[in-house]
């Protein structure tokens, strides 16, 4: 076959454009609100901690799937027992199902459209309110309430214009908590928080730009100080095709640095799938002519030694093994970095098959010790296998591995046809894993339950008011200001920067200095440890207008805000500071202090700037904060030079 | 073909037809907030008359204001068709016969995802379609009697379900089950409970409180259930079947004239009141709560005793309540009250010379208790004596709803009030109980740390 593409570090932006790469980013944002989306609980509470169980199950809806086929039957006959952890303090009767929605919260729904108009969207006029279908359990309902604010916004990348699909306003589902055999267990506490999901058009062509569009999103988010920040407040979805593939969706990024890797080995995969289905026509092996044979195998193995097996006969499971006609090499075929096609194959038997403990199958192609050639004679002898066919071996209970041998067929014969649609999970090392089959076209529907709710001009001018100007104008004006170049894009993201920006403008203050103390200093005392959400606008107007009258104080600035931070007590910001506004030392004192320190004794410095540096600190000491250490350096520069002349 | 503009009023109605566009247009819109491409849609017509509701491409629903439209162009016509799949459900000779009568609650009901409309699931194909779980217990014919929400179910569908009762059990079905809406299922219960007596079958009544268009709906498991309970069970009486516990764990079988709806919106909203159910039920098996009910019989012999008074009503009693009310029933020439009293069954002194009045005018009037848990003991307080000495009957531990619909039923039959009162105090299918067990008032309060170790540990 084929040689797969170059390692990820040396692909290029022309590789990329060969490939066809075309990715689209879902991000979801929640918003830091006080309460849920649709019902009072508090938001943003975590615990580990629960007071009861409930148990559900998730029925796949006749409009779902059309006509229950036998597939879908299957899949409900080996389906899970869901079982939801609920803490009282975080959980009501709404997210357990058992009471209809309330209204939509307005305060998130207000945070949801202030972001649409910054990210430029055009807005509707009215919301309705859509059941979007999960049958995977991680909303009780079985979908998840959602409604679009705006569609067709956009950002610049460079040059361009990036596409935003439609920015949604949802309900956050469950988390996780363990999912082996046909028992899956969520934690609720998380289970209908508000979030915003912004999706992107397939504008993207390199994995960096991807990083670059998720990066810029996520800091004009944050830079309206409503959105939650912090381990699981944003997720990542990547849609990614190639020539020739499918649109898959890889859920669930925690990080975007993550991201282009995730690209890379989806690319790779969906690559090696195309090489492995031209390879399948090379030796004639359609879907149409795709062939397979299965039988039990289980009396054949009562004597493997190996531990999966050994396991398995105890348990008293049964042991198939599939057939894949002419499919010699293809299961070996690598498919991502470290991985094979087999894999693809043991994703779908853990998922649909419900067979989670891993190794859940062993192929002929296995390169590992496992069960001896002679055993696999017989077996070959069993499922009348010929040299260029491929086998698997499938382990579990009786229904189960039923379920496994027919999803071990589908698969394999899904090879023929190219990349299947799913939707994939991300991994820790860059790669993806099977999730699910993706959802039909038809799992969005209207929710009954609550009515249309109408967005006034009057509520979008208020809201107007308050939506932040982008980060890619405020950094340009910024530059211009002068603020120093790397804190730069960290202040035209922040919350504070109306703040910073309203500093500036009242007091006669170097924009410089005031960046500095609110986003350096502040961050410096946020490390200490120190309780910098003290820091309320008021007690920085009350410094920077002191500064305006005395600039010696920022030297102070330390001392000032460390025990301002520090004290245990309640004192109020003026009271500290005003023990630091000590009269201003006159000039003519400080030129007295200059000639007596430099009248004693002293190491002779052949060139004034090495006395300069030596003395310097010393005249500081007993006037600091009282003068400004500038005019201090000035007069003492030039009685240094006086002196030598 | 006539335009379609179902739901819209004007404005909305006149900027879709001068931009000559209807619903299921597919549409571009140019508006002053930008443009919108989607397909136009029915609009309720409960919702305001100034927008139109279009699909966009992402499936997602949104309202387009009509003054910020600056035009609207077709580029094409979507229509939608929803229809159920039918598949045939299959016979077999060694199964049982079950009836399941639909009276216009939505137990079985897909949506239709585009408009958001409900379509019923009710021919045994269309059930088989969505529950095919059902053909593992029974042969299952339908009948839809009535296609009404369960508020509006009244004598004239009672009686008619009743009759139509008595015509499956002389045609020797073995068990019937009656899709209902939740709301007032247990009064219809009540009142088949006195309409038709020792039936040989079971009769099942069910519904669900979420809807089946829902992957977590209860409707299917609840369907399962009943139909499995009139298929297998040997308990001939009419019963309530739905959720026990809010977790998908079993159903529970309730006597028709002890249940009743106790929450707006949970699963297990049916509880038996003072008493304990009658069976548990899920898939595998029915499990006895009790054995002193009427057995199934292989005759096909039921009575059937649609007799109805439909000049009754119920009084709920609250502080301060004016005399007026009861003489507004007796100037309107009720014959028959139901009181739910406070406490063991009072009221207040200002009422005294209008209940008198009412007993006076031959008007019979039972006493009921708001607490639902317990009896009516009106010797206990001076009040309770006094009340009685005004024609005030006490209805022992009847639920006022249940004496309600027997008190309708009495009167429909006799004039004499002797007669009537002989008729409400005599137990016909358990609605009176001789005694109130231990365990038949049993509200845990949350919070209690055995209660929350109950939750824990046993759960659900």
């Amino acid at each position: 076959m084929a040689p797969l593409l170059k390692p990820f570090e040396e692909m290029t932006t022309a590789d990329y454009r060969e490939l066809g790469l075309k990715v689209g980013l879902e991000i979801h944002q929640q918003l830091l609100t006080e309460k849920k989306l649709f019902c009072r609980c508090p938001a943003g509470k975590y615990s580990e901690e629960y007071d009861a169980e409930i148990l559900r199950h998730m029925r796949p809806t006749l409009s779902e799937l059309g006509e229950y086929d036998g597939t879908a039957l299957m899949e409900f006959k080996t389906r899970k027992d869901i079982i939801y952890q609920i803490n009282h303090e975080t959980v009501c009767t709404y997210e357990m199902d058992d009471t209809p929605p309330f209204e939509i919260n307005p305060q998130a729904l207000d945070i949801a459209l202030q972001i649409a108009m910054l990210l430029n969207y055009n807005l509707v006029s009215e919301i309705h309110i859509s059941r979007k279908q999960y049958l995977d359990g991680s909303i009780p309902t079985g979908f998840q309430r959602t409604t679009i604010v705006g569609v067709d916004g956009w950002i610049p990348l460079g040059k361009r214009k990036i596409g935003l699909i439609q920015l949604g306003l949802e309900e956050d589902a469950c988390r996780e908590v363990s999912d082996e055999g046909h028992l899956r267990v969520y934690r609720t506490d998380r289970l209908g928080m508000p979030l915003i999901e912004i999706v992107t058009q397939p504008q993207m062509h390199t994995p960096q730009e991807v990083a670059q569009v998720g990066n810029l999103l996520r800091r004009l988010v944050r830079s309206t100080g409503k959105v939650r920040t912090g381990i699981g407040a944003a997720r990542q979805d990547v849609n990614v095709s190639i020539t020739g593939g499918t649109r898959i969706e890889i859920k669930g990024v925690p990080r975007i640095p993550m991201i282009p890797l995730l690209i890379y080995n989806e690319a790779l995969r969906q690559y090696a799938l195309l090489q492995i289905r031209e390879e399948l026509k090379r030796r004639g092996i359609t879907e149409q002519t795709f062939r397979y044979e299965s039988a039990e195998v289980t009396h054949l193995l009562s004597r493997a030694s190996w531990d999966p097996i050994r396991r398995a006969l105890k348990k008293g499971n049964k042991i198939f093994c599939v057939n894949l006609k002419g499919y010699m090499g293809i299961l070996s075929h690598p498919t991502q970095m470290g991985k094979v096609f087999s894999k693809e194959i043991s994703d779908r038997v853990r998922v649909i098959a419900c067979l989670t403990r891993l190794p859940n199958i062993l192929t002929s192609e296995s390169t590992e010790e496992t069960i001896d050639s002679f055993t696999w004679k017989k077996i070959r002898k069993a499922v009348r296998a010929a040299s260029n066919d491929a086998l698997i071996l499938v382990w579990g209970n009786e229904e189960d591995v039923q379920t496994a041998v027919n999803e071990i067929v589908i698969r394999a014969r899904e090879a023929t046809v190219g990349v299947p649609s799913e939707t994939r999970q991300a991994l820790a090392d860059g790669t993806n894993g099977f999730e699910r089959i993706l959802p039909g076209p038809d799992r969005m529907y209207p929710d009954t339950d609550l009515p249309p709710l109408e967005i006034t001009e009057e509520r979008i001018e208020r809201l107007r008011a308050g939506v932040p100007e982008p980060v890619w104008e405020r950094e340009r004006k910024y530059r211009k200001m002068g603020v120093p170049e790397h804190l730069v894009p960290l202040i035209a993201a922040s919350p504070q920067a109306p703040l910073f920006e309203k500093l500036v403008q009242t007091y006669r203050v170097s924009s410089v200095q005031v960046a500095r103390l609110l986003f350096e200093r502040t961050v410096y005392w946020r490390r200490k440890k120190l309780p910098v959400e003290r820091l309320t606008e008021e007690v920085w107007k009350t410094f920077f207008a002191a500064v305006e009258k005395n600039p010696a104080l920022l030297e102070n600035h330390d001392r000032i805000f460390t025990e301002f931070l520090q004290q245990k007590g309640a004192r109020p910001f003026e009271q500290i500071l005003n023990a630091y506004r000590t009269p201003p030392v006159p000039p003519s004192k400080v030129k007295e202090t200059i000639l007596t320190l430099l009248k004693q004794a002293e190491p002779s410095f052949r060139e004034p700037e090495k006395k300069y540096r030596y003395l310097m600190r010393q005249i500081m000491e007993p006037v600091r904060g009282k003068i400004p250490g500038e005019k201090v350096s000035t007069m003492f520069w030039d009685i240094l030079t006086n002196q030598g002349e | 073909m006539s335009a379609n503009y179902k739901g819209y009023r004007d404005p909305a109605l006149s900027v879709l037809k001068e931009h000559q566009v209807q619903v299921w247009s597919d549409v571009e819109m140019k508006t002053t907030r930008g443009v919108f491409k989607g397909i136009i849609l029915p609009r309720s017509e409960t919702a305001d008359a100034k927008h139109i509701v279009l699909k966009l491409r992402n499936g997602y629903n949104i309202g387009v204001a009509v003054n910020i439209i600056e035009y609207i162009k077709e580029i094409g016509r979507k229509e939608a068709h929803y229809k159920i799949p039918e598949k045939e459900f299959p016979y077999d000779e060694r199964k049982p016969r079950v009836k399941l009568f639909g009276t216009g609650g939505t137990i079985a009901s897909r949506l239709d995802y585009r408009t958001g409309a409900v379509i019923p699931a009710f021919s045994p194909g269309e059930l088989y379609g969505s529950v095919p779980e059902l053909a593992e217990f029974c042969n299952l014919e339908t009948e839809k009697l009535y296609g009404v929400f369960s508020e509006n179910m009244g004598p004239e569908q009672w009686i008619g379900t009743a009759e139509a009762i008595g015509r499956e059990i002389e045609k020797g079905v073995q068990g019937i089950v009656i899709g209902h809406g939740t709301d007032t299922m247990h009064h219809t219960a009540a009142v088949l409970s006195f309409m038709v007596q020792h039936s040989p079958v079971p009769i099942v009544m069910v519904g669900s409180q979420r809807s089946s268009d829902r992957p977590s709906s209860d409707a299917a498991l609840n369907l399962i259930h009943a139909v499995k309970t009139a298929a297998e069970s040997d308990i001939a009486e009419i019963m309530v079947c739905m959720f026990g516990p809010t977790s998908d764990q079993y159903g529970l079988l309730h006597r028709g004239t002890r249940v009743r709806k106790m929450h707006s919106s949970y699963r297990s909203t049916f509880r038996t009141i003072g008493d304990i159910p009658l069976a548990m039920v899920d898939r595998e098996k029915i499990t006895p709560l009790r054995h002193d009910y009427r057995r199934r019989r292989s005759d096909r012999r039921v009575l059937i005793n649609t007799a109805f008074e439909e000049k009754v009503s119920i009084v709920y009693y609250y502080p301060n309540m004016k005399p007026d009310i009861i003489e507004s029933l007796i100037d309107n020439d009720y014959r028959g009250i139901v009181i739910a009293g406070t406490g063991l069954g009072h009221v207040n002194k200002p009422l005294y010379p209008a209940l008198k009045k009412a007993h006076e005018k031959g008007i019979a009037v039972y006493m009921t208790v708001q607490t639902l848990w317990g009896y009516v003991q009106m010797y206990v307080y001076e009040t309770g004596r006094e009340i009685m000495g005004l024609g005030v009957v006490p209805a022992a531990n009847m639920l006022p709803e249940v004496a309600y619909v027997k008190l309708g039923w009495a009167l429909g039959q006799t004039d004499d009030l002797e007669e009537v009162k002989k008729i409400m105090l005599t137990p016909v299918a358990g609605e009176i109980t001789e005694r109130e067990p231990y365990n038949g008032y049993l509200i845990y309060q949350g919070g209690i740390p055995e209660v929350e170790k109950f939750l824990r540990e046993i759960k659900r």
